[in-house]
């Protein structure tokens, strides 16, 4: 897979650099507006996935759309 | 084969890896269980989906999760329509996910089985997610493989009579990141390449082979595809907590394939609460594609190219979806085992226009040219139920 290497070695290298400590610049008591639940990516995984059926199912695109990542880290 | 259940087993794996996204912040999410019901109705089609979801964590750092999808098509789409075939029929779908958590890391492991008549889909489903830089960024990288058999039922609803026409692979890899940029601004890019292998095509569906001067203008003929299939799609997002409660979401996807198609799909979203009982939210969604190098909406003559199709998933079209959903929230105090409860109400209208694919019914024409181009709304509602445990 000429694409999924590329983004192998991308991954590697940034979890290569997650050990460096990087100093983060929202700290984790500023994250209140992020950890609300209307900030989440998707609130209704299920509900989400059966609307992106219903649109790959009579268009030609396909993928990418789950919400990449998870919350804001808040805890 | 129905085409509205091609590719959903392979998103059934991305509901099971949302979920674990969805709030992976050093902690599984809360235990849950759902009750699922919709209905979508446009195009000549009737299904129905029902299903059940329960998670649960075994210890801290481990959860299951088990999902149960059953949904029930009536009716036909206009390519089905025109070989005067209604279709009734029914696919179950069972999955089950194994989640475990080390530190900042999660690992998931979802296998899926899914069955109708004349379609039977496996998919394996493995992922990890990673959160860094001091939780400002989660990483997450997933692969998937599927295998289908697909067959045609040449029988009637009642009684079938199926022939296994071939079987089809297909992977997945995807990468995404969601960042912390400040502390209102949250964003993400996702890429995924999908790679197919096999029998492509839907056996229900045929081509069109001009035959000028006389009505209908045309003759039904076999289709050819291609035995593989590549794509590429990416997508950027951004999430932004404005001065008042609420968010404003927008999205951007690029989609490319080996087949030709490109597509372009924008969306906006605004999420509104009120006092903490309600969560009201609206949507917006365009997208536009191009057709397949080898769809035409009439061919000439009997193989006039190596490749044929005339799928309407392959035509050039646009679609405007406008939506609204709303979740009520209950038992703020929790009740028994309960911590919570939500009830959500969700209706979509989609607007499809197709840019060269005709509707051939109705009316007969010895010109094909003087058929109608097909467009078509669709409605699709949805209400579930989460109890949190």
């Amino acid at each position: 897979m000429q694409i999924a290497r590329p983004a192998l070695i991308a991954s590697v290298l940034v979890l290569s650099c997650a050990c460096s400590g990087i100093k983060p610049w929202v700290a984790p008591y500023e994250r209140d507006r992020l950890a609300d639940p209307i900030m989440a990516w998707d609130r209704d995984a299920i509900s989400t996935a059966y609307l992106d059926h219903t649109r790959e199912a009579r268009e030609g695109s396909r993928g990418a759309t789950g919400s990449a990542g998870g919350g804001c880290g808040c805890n | 084969m129905h085409p509205a259940y091609r590719h959903l087993a392979r998103i059934a794996t991305l509901a099971a890896f949302v979920l674990m996204r969805a709030t992976n912040a050093d902690v599984l999410p809360d235990d849950r269980a759902d009750l699922f019901y919709s209905k979508y109705s446009g195009g000549g089609m009737d299904i129905t989906g029902e299903s059940v979801l329960v998670r649960k964590k075994v210890t801290d750092n481990f959860a299951v999760e088990a999902n149960y999808f059953i949904d029930k098509v009536s009716g036909a789409s206009v390519d089905v329509l025109s070989q005067a075939s209604v279709i009734k029929d029914e696919r179950k779908q069972k999955s089950g996910t194994l989640q475990y958590m080390h530190d900042k890391t999660t690992y998931s492991f979802t296998y899926i089985n899914s069955t109708e008549r004349d379609y039977i889909s496996n998919t394996t489903h493995a992922s990890l997610s990673q959160d860094m830089f001091g939780d400002l960024t989660t990483l997450t990288l997933g692969w998937s493989r599927t295998r289908d058999e697909v067959g045609e039922n040449d029988g009637t609803a009642f009684i079938p009579k199926v022939e296994w026409l071939g079987h089809a692979e297909s992977q997945s890899y995807d990468v995404g990141i969601s960042q912390i940029l400040t502390k209102n601004l949250i964003a993400g890019v996702n890429l995924e390449v999908i790679t197919d292998d096999g029998y492509l095509m839907n056996p229900y569906r045929s081509i069109l082979i001009a035959e000028p001067g006389k009505p209908p203008g045309y003759s039904q003929g076999a289709q050819v595809y291609p035995d593989t299939h590549t794509s590429t799609a990416i997508q950027t997002q951004a999430k932004y907590y404005l001065p008042w409660r609420a968010a404003v979401t927008g999205s951007y996807r690029y989609y490319t394939d080996t087949w030709a198609v490109i597509g372009n799909t924008y969306e906006l979203d605004y999420t509104h609460p009120l006092a903490n009982i309600w969560i009201l939210e609206g949507r917006l969604r365009y997208y536009k594609q191009s057709h397949a190098s080898f769809y035409s909406n009439l061919f000439p003559y009997a193989d006039s190219q190596n490749f044929m199709a005339r799928d309407q998933d392959l035509a050039s079209s646009e679609n405007t979806t406008i939506g609204a959903k709303a979740t009520y929230a209950f038992l703020p105090e929790g009740w028994k085992i309960f911590k919570r409860g939500t009830v959500t109400f969700d209706l979509s209208r989609i607007s499809y226009h197709y840019l060269d694919f005709s509707d051939p019914r109705g009316d007969e024409f010895s010109d094909f040219s003087e058929y109608p181009l097909y467009h078509f709304n669709a409605t699709v509602f949805q209400i579930y139920m989460s109890m949190f445990f």
